[in-house]
């Protein structure tokens, strides 16, 4: 049997998914269910004088209304913030509470404060607008650059500071800097962005009087942490009286990670009403109350030599907590943003020094990439901007830095097991036609336009894991993966995993490597997730970890199925284990024609004995039954890496920005399936170039989310994009036995600096902001006239 | 969304009876049902006009395409006659939203409307077009009066709207990114009897930029417009342009149309 690890197998999701029989959470629906209706706020900052529900209460269909007096009466607790991060002076960092439903004061624009729960949707929009909510309306803390300067947002919270975060060795850099012959400052906004799942969140809530068991279905990349959280950290039921589904998800890109308070509030009053509920959120409440990304304002700085050789690194930011600290709030703007940000190169020395505030604003929290498009953006501009300054060219600078042997020490945190950054970027130039820029800008000019070229070279740390590792640096859980595989009598079989796929094709991909590793045909394995009640434990996908993390559980739980398949077959084969060689499904005796395959064995294991035909003993001590189970925790995060190279073609008539070619190579280690990682990178790129050029969420002085809908938001579309030109190196992976790296979030990484690099190489190194509207690259391309102009 | 009576009129006489002004008249549905939907607008009744076949098809006489009120986005795109009669208007439907929204959306309901970043209106300026309604005519100069704002009555439906078939002519548009409504849309006609430049997306309306006209009447060509001024003042401003650039890209575009003539 060929094996499917590295085949363009066709996903088993399509036919479900494209015929639209995928089942979703707002698919599902509860006989004598009631229908959810939040009361939130609409102003950013304002304390709560008084909530009167006295009036929605008597509305036609109403069947209760809860509010956050409810909640506190029941001690119903709120969302937490996963990851604890100490500030450079040792200090704890200042977390606010942030109960599932405000009672004394609101903090951004969507802060639940009631919900109304109706025998129908109509009826509870109804009774929503009864409630009265009397506000004393505050001024807003909206802009990140000035929020440490205003008012106090939560009481005992200074200068709305969670932390002031280092990581690196201020002195060293200090030193570094002395001895630079050049210094490359540079001062970046990454935009905030908002994630965008086509599918809005969404909760469906079933309580069983009898068994007194909640049944929450929703809309999360991890259900076994949701349930946790609820459990440990609201208090709405023991574990064991909680099942968190988490049944096909449109899309998370993060913003799917966190437990909400929607799903808290819900499955706590099921409870409390004794009736189903069904939430499904409006498209308007995804945009403001769903996690944001990004939004950090950096000043960075870059020590070099004549000779372009890097020599030290600063990165002061601010990053945008938003209201409240979430999930991975608090380490997305640190351990996952700063030891990235020195780049895929040697850096003599460095440090990131992060402030992280609250403002009044959605809470921003991990959005595809987390913290990584942000370090990458913001070293590759600066290297960009060196070479630019040096007068060099952007490929020899990089290549000048790179590492070359392995595994390589990174600045400030990690230890990078393997790579080859001078074969990916070589392959990109070969594949970009860069020595051909040249006569493409020329034929540009000749139609009056502008063409610039960009290039990004970046590491990523992900795959995100190992538990020791990761509770030291803060978090709250162990982020190893679990898996179960589960033998039939009549030899099918079932993979339950931890990781939770809303568009990352597990069930192909996990199916390849399950097939490989058992012999057994791919037809004939499913892949089962996203029930807390089916499988062991998990703790969810995001982070590029589903393969390098829970698909290793997975091998390894196979590798344990035939273990004790061979043994069980040498029994039946009357020969000893160490004889026995385990090959294509087959149990074979070696150097003799005796064999069992893996399905036989199976039946044996359900069918342990002897009668008539059927002749399988079970060799001595060992238990009927074919399942096994792993829990796997790498020894390291995974390190892909790569290089991307685009050109833009800018009209400076009226600033449209073209994006005309763009190459990305990559290194995830072994590719377990080309199909679906071609779809994952140019996934990611969409966004990352839609970062570049289009996203912007807006806030206004007054906290008001300006760009709310999809007639002000921009998302980038199919037609906005150009075909992608993909290339991949591979060096394996050392700490997992398939040498697989990570892909979901590659695309996302390298897109923005790649796409902005180019807008600025067209405009001559003139600095833009994000994202490269057309009004802004038009006004940049004004002024470079007037100074060329000027200089002629 | 509101509670609402729904009626489907069989023709434009019972459609214009039922009409009040507490009524929407359902065409393409694509502007009334998402302002109902986010509460930003509520109607007793909600008049279906899409089963009254006379109110939809595309006519080409010798001098004017007529095109049936309840006619969709993508019927104009891809009719073979408009393509031949006036390809800048087949064009402009063509460049409307998206696939979605040009299936459903509808040409009187974008003139109703009278969005003034809608592309539809600046066809009506560049073109001469005269709006068909059940009780009268009416020159598009005078259709379209404000902001959202024409001179139809709240009883009056319309029935067709009448191009006049141009010399030569182009519709060239600066799209929103987000909504892919005009930022700026300008459409250049010329006709025997002289030249309009119908510009929308720039103003709280829709207008026919005499200034451009003019140059444009000495000397069509587009090195002229560099010598028009084009004031900032009274363009619209947002996050997606502001008033400056809408005033520069009036230009531009009126440039581009003139080259595409
Ligand atoms: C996502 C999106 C993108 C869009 N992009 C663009 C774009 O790029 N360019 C553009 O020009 N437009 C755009 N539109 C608008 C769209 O093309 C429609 O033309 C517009 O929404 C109205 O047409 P309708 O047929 O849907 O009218 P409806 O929504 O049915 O009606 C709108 C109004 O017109 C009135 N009305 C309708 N028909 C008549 C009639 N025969 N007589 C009198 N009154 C009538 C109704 O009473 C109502 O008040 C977009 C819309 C959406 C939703």
């Amino acid at each position: 049997m060929a094996s499917l690890v590295g085949s363009r197998v066709e996903r088993k999701e399509d036919k479900r998914f494209l015929t639209g029989k995928g089942r979703y959470t707002s698919d599902i629906n509860i006989a004598n269910q009631t229908y959810a209706i939040f009361i939130r706020s609409p102003h950013a900052r304002a304390k709560i004088k008084k909530v009167d529900i006295s009036k929605a209460l008597k509305s036609s269909g109403v069947v209760d209304i809860l509010t956050g007096e409810h909640i506190a009466q029941d001690k119903i607790g709120g969302l937490i913030a996963g990851w604890a991060i100490r500030s450079e002076d040792g200090s704890e960092m200042k977390c606010p509470a942030n109960p599932p439903l405000a009672k004394d004061s609101v903090n951004f624009v969507g802060d639940p404060i009631a919900v109304v729960f109706a025998e129908t949707l109509d009826e509870a929009r109804a009774a929503a607008e009864l409630v009265k909510v009397d506000y004393k309306v505050l001024k807003a803390v909206s802009n990140l650059g000035e929020a440490m300067n205003s008012e106090t947002i939560h009481d005992g919270i200074d200068k709305n500071l969670c932390y002031d975060w280092l990581l690196g060795d201020r002195q060293k850099v200090k030193e570094a800097f002395e001895k630079a012959d050049k210094i490359i400052k540079l001062d970046i906004v990454n935009n905030r962005l908002i994630p965008n799942a086509m599918e809005p969140r969404a909760c469906v809530i079933d309580y069983n009087t009898a068994s007194e068991e909640i049944t929450c279905y929703t809309t999360s990349q991890n259900p076994h942490l949701s349930r946790l959280i609820m459990s440990a950290f609201g208090g709405v039921a023991p574990e064991n009286k909680l099942r968190v589904v988490a049944p096909d998800v449109g899309g998370g890109f993060g913003s799917k990670i966190n437990l909400y308070n929607e799903e808290i509030v819900c499955s706590w009053a099921s409870k409390k009403i004794e009736r189903p509920i069904k939430w499904v959120a409006e498209r308007t409440e995804s945009f403001l109350t769903d996690t944001h990304g990004r939004d950090h304002i950096t000043h960075a700085e870059l020590a070099v030599t004549n000779d372009g050789k890097f020599l030290g690194f600063k990165n002061e930011t601010i990053a945008n907590l938003g209201a409240y600290a979430r999930v991975f709030g608090t380490v997305t703007p640190t351990y996952l943003f700063g030891p990235c940000a020195t780049g895929v190169y040697i850096m003599p020395a460095a440090y990131s020094n992060v402030k992280a505030v609250y403002t009044n604003t959605a809470p921003v929290d991990a959005y595809r990439g987390a913290g990584r498009p942000e370090a990458t953006y913001t070293i590759e501009r600066l290297v960009d901007k060196a070479a630019m300054e040096l007068g060099m060219d952007p490929i020899e600078i990089r290549m000048k830095n790179f590492p070359t042997e392995f595994p390589f020490k990174q600045t400030l945190v990690h230890q990078i097991d393997s790579g080859d950054y001078v074969a990916g970027l070589n392959k990109a130039k070969e594949m970009a036609d860069y020595d051909g820029f040249a006569a493409r800008k020329k034929e540009s000019e000749s139609k009056g336009k502008l063409r610039g070229i960009g290039v990004t070279s970046y590491f990523e740390a992900c795959g995100i894991a190992p538990s020791p590792v990761v509770m030291m640096l803060g978090c709250g859980v162990g982020l190893w993966e679990s898996a179960e595989v589960r033998f039939n009598p009549t030899g099918q079989v079932t993979v339950y995993t931890g990781s939770h796929s809303h568009g990352q094709s597990h069930q192909t991909t996990f199916a390849q490597i399950a097939a490989d590793e058992l012999g057994v045909p791919i037809e004939n394995i499913d892949v089962v997730h996203g029930d807390t009640d089916k499988g062991t434990f998990g703790m969810g996908t995001y982070g590029s970890r589903s393969l390098t993390v829970g698909g290793i559980a997975i091998v390894n739980a196979c590798k344990k199925i035939v273990n004790k398949g061979k043994k069980i077959a040498a029994k039946m084969l009357e020969a000893s284990p160490d004889e026995v060689d385990f090959k294509n499904g087959e149990f074979v005796v070696a150097k003799s024609n005796k064999k069992k395959t893996i399905g036989e064995v199976a039946f044996a294991s359900y069918l342990p004995g002897v009668r008539d035909e059927v002749k399988s003993p079970l060799p001595e001590g060992e238990e009927p039954g074919l399942i096994e189970s792993s829990f796997f925790d790498p020894a390291n995060f995974s390190f892909p890496a790569g290089s991307h190279i685009c050109e833009v073609e800018i009209d400076p008539e009226t600033g449209h920005v073209k994006l005309d070619k763009y190459t990305a190579v990559d290194d995830f280690g072994t590719i377990v399936n080309p199909l679906i990682v071609e779809g994952q990178v140019h996934g990611g790129l969409a966004q990352g170039i839609g970062q570049a050029l289009y996203e912007n969420a807006q806030y206004d002085d007054s906290g008001q989310l300006i760009t709310a809908s999809y007639m002000d938001y921009t998302m980038p579309r199919a037609d906005d994009l150009p075909d992608f030109n993909l290339g991949f190196t591979c060096t394996k992976a050392t700490t997992n036995p398939l040498g697989v790296k990570g892909c979901g979030e590659a695309g996302t990484i390298a897109a923005t600096p790649t796409v902005m690099n180019a807008v600025i190489n067209a405009l001559d190194g003139k600095e833009i902001s994000l994202p490269a509207t057309a009004e802004k690259v038009w006004k940049a391309c004004k002024e470079m006239k007037k100074s060329n102009a000027k200089a002629a | 969304m509101k509670t609402f009576n729904y009626h489907s009129a069989k023709d434009v006489k019972e459609a214009s009876k039922l009409a009040s002004s507490n009524s929407a008249f359902l065409a393409g549905g694509m502007t009334t049902i998402p302002s109902m939907k986010l509460g930003l607008a509520s109607y007793k009744d909600i008049i279906d006009i899409k089963r009254i076949k006379k109110l939809s098809g595309i006519k080409v006489s010798g001098k004017t395409v007529t095109i049936g009120a309840t006619t969709k986005h993508s019927e104009v795109a891809s009719s073979k006659d408009v393509k031949k009669a006036i390809p800048s208007l087949a064009a402009l439907a063509e460049g409307i939203g998206d696939p979605q929204v040009r299936n459903r959306g509808t040409i009187g309901g974008s003139i109703a409307n009278n969005d003034p970043a809608a592309d539809y209106p600046s066809a009506c300026i560049a073109l001469n077009a005269t709006i068909h309604t059940n009780n009268r005519s009416i020159d598009a100069e005078k259709f379209f009066r404000g902001m959202f704002e024409t001179c139809l009555k709240s009883t009056e439906v319309i029935e067709s709207i009448e191009f006049s078939i141009p010399q030569k002519s182009s519709y060239q548009k600066l799209p929103n990114p987000a909504s892919r409504y005009a930022i700026v849309g300008v459409y250049v006609a010329q006709h025997k009897t002289g030249i309009n430049v119908g510009v929308t997306g720039a103003k709280s309306c829709v207008y026919n930029d005499k200034d451009l006209a003019g140059a444009l009447t000495k000397n069509f060509s587009s090195s002229v417009i560099d010598s028009v001024k084009i004031s900032s003042s009274g363009m619209n401003s947002d996050i997606h342009a502001s008033s400056d650039y809408r005033a520069n890209m009036v230009k531009a575009f009126a440039k581009k149309a003139v080259d595409a003539c």
